[in-house]
């Protein structure tokens, strides 16, 4: 990695970092310590399906909004405050700047997914005493959970590569619900017909697939996924990511910067 | 100019193996004879409007040469074109046609972007950051050695007077103190050339001197500055030349008193009357009632008299005019002034 | 340039990724095929499901409503003959609209019926649509298609009486009173059926039911003219004193103008006992006269 690219990505962490982004951790402690007590207290049996299911969203959940939010700023703040034109008028490149952009808010939700994980693995440890050794799929889920983070970002880029941050975020968002959705589309692969037929399988494709990605359920009742469903869906992540960087690439060397 | 010349000779006898042990931009950090801005037809046409089919011209064909070492001051109205041209060069924009070079190389050359320094016009930094952190983090882009960053910025820090500020967060900077820090990135990796757009806008008189005298420290650096503004007192006070830019055109380029030199030597005379002589048709013109100011060279001075003595006017008075750039830069202003096409052609040579 | 470098490889990226990403998705989803459909209803509390849904339970509804019609579709295209997803579906989406009728008709028609053909949970589909008249007491439909589900059942009582309540709800319509008079009357009935789901296949707007409708009306045809053709068979039996070894036979004897062929024009058959039946029960799901003795519907 050019060092250019870590230095811009050590400089998003810190920005993510000053601005408090992390402090979304507290919320999310506060949100498990009060789920563990209170399931705890009041189900039976089903105290680890709970904490699993409630703590594995949640994760999801804080770092897909952390990583619209800030994705969608990573450019287009910088063009505004025109901090960027000091960036570039040094040797660097822009596809540099968009991957140590990409980099930084990834190193960020990493970190954050990382604290995350020990929080949900404490509050597993609270309510049922022990770990199993099926626990560890849980591990799997927020892997998962991660690439799915990874994959917001690089489309929040993306589309901030071209388009205004507010329309920025209700695209990334919406792809981020469509991708959620991917089985359902298949679905309708399979009911339709000729031009209608042809958009679907066009969508499928297009649109990240983050019913693959999503083993929340699987792992909450302790089934784990093969080796092999690990290997080639982060294989399927990380040509994904390639595939968008690159067109965010792409757009941004062509763009004038007004 | 003379030092350039003689370090020119001097690289040519220095032996091979001198600029093997050199970084590789060194060939041309010590080659004089290279322009640092060589700008050659640059041109830039937006397309605007909701399907961008509608072109609008921000940048008429532009060409000229900055020397090194040169103090160059790049004037203009608002939106006469300069940022544009600015950003172009910083390779923000690109231009539609026409190419320019910096120290003779690509704009896209990193080993050139690695020797220039800019300040945006208003700059904003990242205010979460300290003067300090801001610094560092620009030298490790512009690849200084990390073992050289630290005490590089602290001299940077204390020759823009922010050395008791290294510490503090931007956001809590004064507009003053914001260019200076941007003044400070500006020259921190020791650029060759160093670009500033609208240097002294927003500055108080105080501040406005403090860099008057920081652009002229840098020449004495031996670093090219190249600066845009439309303040034209601080020009006419730094620059060792100028570039005229109105309404996306170039209207001249050269030292300051090349380009007054069109308009020095005159005199107004005004005159009591309302019949204005064949002769002084076209340099006169009504300023009150009864009152006629015609300017001339002041050769003509004695033949104006006589004339108007001839036609029984009375003399008002006889004042020589001074010249300023201000002067010239109003007169290239209005498009159908005459004499600046000339000045214009005199300029060119 | 530089730049244009750049530009060119990212290109070439963008296109090169754009196709394995493609490649890695289809190979993930075969890894994982099966999972498809049992993960949408992990979530099988429809309570909990309401909550998350932050008041848009309306719109998730619709997701559930048109997984599972797809469930069925796919179940029912692969010939699989298992629709264990479909009460959960459909229970779901009911207690996220009570009033999508849609699905109670659905779900009285697939539920109800027996397993090759639908899930073979009578109760529930009785329990689903009572659920859906408590909702929408005023959709004759519902208390119409409790009605089929109780005489699916042989329950003509409480079919006749189901079509007795709906034919008093305001816009019912008419025949709703005869059916609950015939069913009354003559539950046990080929010609009753046949009425029925005629009515069925001629109200309808659900293609799916329609055709589910036709293949009773196919096979209710199929009863009838296998009965008709065992009483010719038994009265030749009584003139001869034993059983036809053919359709031949019966021609010959001038009791038969040809040898019969089936709705779908394929050939009755006969079989050494005097039974008449056709060539291909498969064609026939809800026949129960006109069978092969022995003959067990087969699962694919």
């Amino acid at each position: 990695m050019s060092s250019r690219i870590f230095h811009i990505a050590a400089n998003t962490f810190r920005e993510a970092v000053r601005d408090r982004v992390l402090y979304n951790l507290i919320a999310f402690a506060l949100l498990l310590t009060g789920a563990a007590i209170l399931v705890g207290q009041i189900s039976i049996q089903i105290e680890r399906l709970v904490v699993i299911n409630l703590g594995l969203t949640a994760v999801a959940l804080f770092g897909v909004v952390i990583a619209i939010f800030i994705g969608i700023g990573l450019v287009s703040k910088e063009i505004e405050k025109r901090t960027l034109y000091t960036v570039l008028s040094r040797p660097v490149a822009r596809w540099e700047f968009i991957a140590g952009k990409f980099v930084g808010l990834s190193g960020t939700l990493v970190v954050n997914a990382s604290c995350m994980a020990v929080g949900v693995f404490a509050a597993l440890l609270y309510v049922s005493r022990q770990l199993h050794g099926s626990d560890a799929w849980v591990l799997v889920a927020i892997y998962f959970i991660v690439l799915q983070f990874l994959i917001t970002t690089a489309l929040a880029l993306f589309f901030s590569s071209f388009s205004s941050p507010l329309l920025s975020a209700v695209f990334t968002f919406c792809l981020f619900v469509a991708g959620s959705f991917a089985e359902d589309l298949r679905g309708f692969v399979g009911l339709s017909h000729g031009l209608q037929h042809w958009m679907a399988v066009i969508a499928v494709y297009a649109i990240p697939n983050f019913s693959a990605l999503n083993i929340i359920n699987q792992v909450a009742h302790g089934n784990g996924v093969s080796g092999q469903l690990v290997f080639w869906n982060t294989a399927y992540a990380l040509v994904y990511i390639v595939a968008v960087l690159s067109g965010a690439i792409v757009i941004f060397e062509y763009r004038n910067l007004k | 100019m003379q030092t350039s010349k003689l370090l020119n000779v001097l690289a040519c006898h220095l032996p091979a193996e001198t600029f093997v042990t050199l970084p590789p931009y060194s060939v041309a950090r010590y080659n004089f004879s290279v322009p640092a801005i060589e700008i050659l037809g640059l041109e830039k046409v937006y397309h605007v409007g909701f399907w961008r089919k509608r072109p609008k011209r921000a940048l008429h064909p532009l060409s000229f040469v900055v020397e090194q070492g040169e103090i160059f001051g790049f004037l203009g109205p608002n939106g006469a074109g300069k940022t544009t041209t600015l950003k172009m060069l910083m390779g923000l924009v690109f231009p539609t046609g026409g190419s320019a070079k910096i120290l003779g190389m690509d704009l896209d050359d990193p080993r050139m972007k690695a020797q220039i320094g800019f300040l945006p016009e208003q700059p904003y930094f990242y205010d979460y950051l300290t003067a300090h952190e801001l610094l560092r983090y620009y030298g490790q882009l512009s690849g200084v050695n990390s073992k050289q960053l630290t005490a590089r910025v602290d001299t940077v820090l204390e020759h823009v007077g922010l050395k008791d500020s290294a510490g503090v967060q931007l956001r809590k900077f004064s507009k003053g103190m914001l260019q200076r820090a941007g003044i400070a990135q500006a020259i921190l990796h020791d650029p060759k050339v160093v670009f500033l757009d609208e240097p002294m806008s927003g500055l108080d008189p105080m501040g406005r001197r403090e860099v008057r005298v920081l652009i002229e420290q840098l020449k004495n650096e031996g670093k090219t500055v190249f600066f845009s503004t439309h303040i034209l007192s601080d020009a006419e006070a730094l620059c060792d030349r100028v570039a005229i830019l109105n309404q996306g055109m170039l209207r001249g380029v050269g030292a300051v008193e090349e380009l007054t030199a069109g308009l020095r030597g005159q005199v107004e005379i005004v005159w009591a009357g309302t019949s204005v002589p064949p002769s002084l048709r076209s340099a006169a013109c009504r300023i009150a009632g009864d009152t006629v100011r015609a300017v001339v060279p002041s050769d003509q001075q004695d033949n104006v008299i006589e004339t108007l003595r001839r036609e029984k006017l009375r003399l008002i008075s006889v004042t020589p005019v001074r010249v300023s750039l201000e002067d010239y830069f109003m007169a290239q202003l209005s498009p159908d002034q005459p004499s600046a096409a000339a000045a214009n052609g005199k300029a060119a040579q | 340039m530089r730049r244009r470098r750049t530009i060119r490889i990212a290109a070439a990226l963008l296109i090169l990724s754009c196709a394995g990403s493609v490649f890695l998705l289809r190979l993930v989803d075969r890894l994982r095929e099966n999972a498809t459909l049992e993960e949408t209803i992990y979530i099988s509390s429809p309570r909990l499901l309401k909550h998350l849904s932050l008041g848009y339970e309306g719109l998730l509804a619709d997701v559930y409503w048109t997984r599972a019609v797809q469930y069925f579709g796919e179940q029912h295209h692969n010939d699989s003959g298992e629709y264990k997803l479909l009460w959960p579906l459909l229970n779901i989406t009911t207690q996220l609209d009570p009033h999508l009728v849609p699905a109670y008709e659905f779900g009285a028609a697939f539920l109800a019926s027996r397993p090759p053909l639908g899930a073979g949970l009578p109760e529930q589909a009785i329990e689903l649509v009572e659920y859906g008249i408590r909702n929408n007491p005023d959709d004759w439909h519902l208390y119409y298609d409790l009605g089929f589900v109780y005489y699916d059942l042989k329950d003509y009582a409480k079919a006749s009486d189901a079509f007795e309540r709906g034919s008093h709800v305001p816009n019912a319509h008419p025949f709703l009173r005869i059916m609950a008079a015939q069913t009354a009357q003559h539950g046990g009935e080929t010609r009753t059926a046949q009425m029925l789901w005629t009515s069925v296949y001629e109200t309808t707007h659900d293609p799916q039911i329609r055709d589910n409708a036709k293949s009773h009306l196919v096979s209710l045809t199929a009863d009838l003219q296998c009965e008709e053709l065992e009483q010719i068979v038994a009265a030749y039996r009584q003139r001869t004193g034993r059983n036809p070894s053919s359709f031949a036979d019966l021609v010959r004897a001038g009791m038969l103008r040809g040898i019969p062929v089936d709705p779908t024009g394929t050939q009755y058959r006969l079989d050494d006992d005097g039974h008449v039946f056709v060539s291909q029960p498969a064609d026939f799901p809800y026949s129960e006269k006109a069978l092969p003795s022995g003959y067990v519907p087969r699962r694919r």
